[in-house]
């Protein structure tokens, strides 16, 4: 947002573009928890380009953002986070859709030393030259910390306009932000990205792991948001609802899946993603009682509807909580 | 000037809006897409990427867990 407007105030028509990778936080990906209701169910990306004026452009990178999240030439960060390959990927989209539609150069709002992978010192000429941008790519937050770019050399750009920021403090940016006049900005520092999140890393590494081979389509990381996940046996996990938003979501799942629904008590929906035996799904359906209302009833009554179509109806104990190990849990 | 429809049901933010704006592009100015989601999402996002793009929206209903956007295309994509 500032980076665009401290062009923009050089007089020079700038337009936006967000890249969709299916790991993307975004405040109404959650917003299907009723926890997160009272948070704005908007785009952020969309939301700041109106804010500016500009044109955004969404664009879909989920399938040649796979490669970036499996083969990561520059490894991950604390989890399964590809930080500096991310990085040089984008930059090198962003700049390959500029030539396409005829812009000069472009423009990230980087700054020195705020990123612990990919906007240090060092890495940052690596963004530069991997992404193939070269000194295309210009950071006006940090401009002034690193070599002139060909925008600035040209004269495109006036570089006595541009900032010095560095360091992970974000109070000259908060100052620039006033000056502007920006009341409301998205909020800072990370969290933007699922992969950066330990827990949901490890369910990635738990698909990844039982499926014996490091793919993934877009439903597989769009259900690893969702759910309670649990893994009684190796051969099979267990995805149940928390709420009833989440209900609603994975009903949208539910014929690709053998899913369980409790009968003679209100409770969540499961769905079952493994091959499975009927021991696994009266485990299954066991597991399933104990979150719905009928935790303490002697029986619960499940109905297993299985893939295909076939409906079977148990008659389970619920698990107790003791008998639920903690490495279940993914 | 034609009708058109899109689903974009079951997907989550900014799917609805990526589909949207992909179907926008194959459309000529005057058309008008008729947009069904299932992400309360899109209630904001849509109407939002619109504006910022310079088309119109005719009538955003949001009903039974049903969002549904008819958008008049009217600027043109760069």
């Amino acid at each position: 947002m500032l980076a665009t407007r401290v062009i923009m105030e050089q007089g020079i028509h700038v337009e936006g573009i967000n890249f969709f990778t299916g790991f993307c936080v975004e405040g109404h990906t959650h917003a299907i928890r009723k926890k997160d209701r009272s948070k704005p169910k908007r785009n952020n990306a969309l939301w700041v380009a109106e804010q500016l004026g500009i044109k955004l452009h969404i664009v879909d990178v989920i399938e040649p953002y796979k490669n970036i999240v499996i083969n990561p030439k520059h490894g991950y960060g604390a989890n399964l986070n590809p930080c500096l390959d991310c990085k040089s990927f984008m930059v090198s989209k962003a700049y390959e859709w500029s030539k396409q539609h005829g812009f000069d150069f472009i423009i990230t709002g980087e700054v020195m030393g705020q990123r612990p992978m990919s906007q240090r010192k060092h890495t940052m000429p690596v963004v530069q030259k991997e992404s193939g941008a070269g000194d295309l790519l210009v950071r006006p937050l940090c401009a002034k910390k690193l070599p002139p770019t060909l925008p600035e050399r040209e004269g495109w750009l006036d570089r006595e306009k541009l900032y010095d920021f560095s360091g992970r403090g974000r109070k000259p940016q908060m100052a620039l932000a006033e000056k502007f006049g920006f009341k409301e900005y998205a909020q800072p520092a990370g969290g933007c990205c699922f992969l950066t999140d330990a827990s949901y890393s490890k369910k990635l590494a738990d698909l990844w792991q039982t499926r014996g081979s490091r793919e993934y389509e877009l439903d597989d990381i769009m259900l690893l948001k969702v759910g309670r996940h649990l893994r009684p046996r190796p051969n099979f996990k267990l995805i149940i609802s928390r709420e009833e938003g989440e209900t609603h979501f994975l009903e949208g799942y539910r014929k690709s899946f053998t899913h369980m629904r409790t009968l003679s008590h209100g409770g969540p929906l499961a769905l079952v993603d493994g091959q499975t035996s009927n021991d696994d799904l009266l485990l299954a359906a066991q597991l399933l009682a104990r979150y719905s209302q009928g935790r303490e009833a002697d029986h619960v009554d499940v109905a297993i509807h299985h893939y295909g179509g076939n409906v079977e109806q148990v008659s389970v104990t619920p698990l107790n909580l003791h008998e639920i190990p903690e490495d279940w849990y993914i | 000037m034609s009708e058109h429809h899109l689903d974009a049901r079951n997907i989550l933010c900014p799917l609805p809006v990526i589909r949207t704006q992909n179907a926008v592009q194959e459309l000529q100015k005057g058309d008008r897409l008729t947009v069904v989601c299932t992400d309360p999402g899109a209630l904001n996002d849509i109407p939002t990427w619109s504006r910022i793009n310079g088309h119109k929206v005719l009538d955003l209903k949001n009903e039974n867990n049903l969002v549904t956007i008819t958008i008049e295309v009217e600027g043109l994509e760069s």
